[in-house]
């Protein structure tokens, strides 16, 4: 009997694993979450007065430190705004004089869907979470996932009411990025490290980085210009390497993500 | 029987939905607890190899369905985990107090190990480091507290079966 179960576990994974996505496996799963999906947010729901009268009295232990450093923070950005609101209008104007074509950034051009997470991943080293949304609503396989913060991951997996996602941070996950003062231009990986960055390039601590949005003969990269990935942390650069070593720490608190938001163009829908 | 079954496949499909919804998010240096894995520890524990072959079987198509994770891996798992707890039950340990913690540890540390093997055989990144020094620690202390009270719920539920020896009196 254990024998014969084994033997099916093995047999559905070699199936499941070489099927496609809209293979029979595929389907029965897509199902069965569907029938689990009402359980999940149930429990959600039951436990979410819990967490949140935790996540108050956590918040207390460190709110004062927290408080001055906001402030802090607060003058600094209205300080900063006041310079971009200028450079925004002189910005708009220059491209009106020049008829600049722009390619398609966040969050202009694109809709969205907000999801709960339902599920969170299971082991240590997998960095999936599992949202209570899918086909049903428009997601399609590779739609970027983002919060009010920034970026989250991508969609890599889709049932017909919830979807898998990737989560920045999956080492899996590379997004093109650029740094948003000096215009260096690389790759994130896995939401630790901004490499491919030539030494000529020009990267800074507290640098921040968003999503390039590149598009070139045809191809385009699945994440719209201009979503903050995170701050640079450290830079390094040695004689043997040809790229620099930047660090980086991304804006997402992904141990706090509650609900997540999942872009796409509007022809998706 | 049938009762048995239905409260077994009741009680694991609990924990896997709380496992997957609220255990996961507890995040102490990667360490999380599994209450699935625990709760079938002492389903086996008390009911056998088979049962806690098919149990976990059972619990692991949840959980894979629920995640959307690769069909079949954590069925595997659960049901080696629950046939070897379920033979340890049935040849010495089911009445040794300490037989159920003793299964916690062993099984976490062979569950995360065997874990990280099929993970690695199917190509996900999957660090060593970060599952079994970081995250293994943490995860056997959870495991170990859940046990308690896990094991004294499931023996509630699931009666120890006649041994077949019977208190005789003689009398005169």
């Amino acid at each position: 009997m254990a024998g014969v179960l084994v033997l099916l576990s093995i047999a559905l994974i070699t199936i499941y694993f070489r099927e496609s996505s809209g293979g029979g496996l595929h389907q029965v799963q897509s199902a069965g979450a569907t029938v689990l999906r009402p359980f999940e947010i149930a429990a959600d729901r039951v436990s979410r007065p819990f967490r949140d009268a935790y996540g108050y009295f956590a918040g207390l232990v460190h709110a004062k430190s927290q408080n001055n450093r906001l402030r802090h923070e607060v003058e600094q950005l209205r300080q900063r705004e006041t310079l971009n609101l200028s450079a925004a209008s002189e910005n708009s104007d220059l491209r009106k004089k020049l008829h600049f074509i722009n390619s398609p950034s966040f969050p202009r051009g694109y809709g969205y869907v907000t999801a709960p997470i339902i599920a969170q991943p299971q082991a240590a080293y997998q960095q999936q979470v599992t949202i209570g949304a899918g086909s049903s609503s428009g997601i399609r396989q590779f739609d970027p996932v983002v919060t009010g913060e920034g970026l989250v991951g991508t969609v890599v997996r889709v049932a017909h009411n919830v979807s898998l996602v990737s989560l920045l941070t999956d080492d899996t996950t590379s997004v093109s990025a650029t740094d948003v003062k000096t215009g260096a231009q690389g790759v994130v990986k896995a939401g630790a490290s901004f490499d491919h960055v030539g030494k000529d390039q020009q990267v800074e601590q507290g640098d921040l980085l968003v999503t390039a949005g590149w598009k070139s003969a045809g191809l385009s990269s699945i994440y719209p210009r201009g979503i903050p990935i995170g701050q640079v942390t450290s830079v390094g650069q040695n004689e043997v390497d040809l790229y620099k070593h930047v660090q980086l720490q991304p804006f997402v608190n992904f141990k706090t993500l509650s609900s997540l938001v999942v872009l796409f163009p509007p022809k998706n829908r | 029987m049938i009762a048995d079954i239905a409260k077994g496949a009741g009680v694991l499909f609990v924990a896997a939905i709380l496992q997957v919804t609220l255990l996961s998010q507890i995040d102490v240096f990667y360490g999380a607890p599994d209450l699935v894995l625990v709760t079938l520890v002492a389903v086996a524990l008390l009911r056998g190899t088979i049962f806690g072959a098919a149990a976990g079987f059972g619990a692991g198509l949840v959980v894979d369905t629920a995640t959307l994770q690769t069909l079949g891996v954590t069925s595997l798992l659960l049901t080696i985990s629950g046939y070897w707890i379920g033979r340890y039950g049935e040849t010495t340990g089911r009445d040794r107090t300490h037989a159920p913690f003793l299964s916690v540890a062993v099984v976490t540390l062979l569950y995360s190990f065997g874990a990280l093997v099929l993970h690695y055989m199917l190509g996900d990144p999957a660090s060593a480091s970060r599952v079994l020094l970081d995250a293994f620690p943490f995860e056997l202390i959870f495991n170990l507290i859940l046990t308690l009270p896990v094991y004294a719920l499931c023996r509630r539920l699931f009666r120890p079966p006649p041994s077949g020896l019977e208190e005789v009196q003689l009398l005169g």
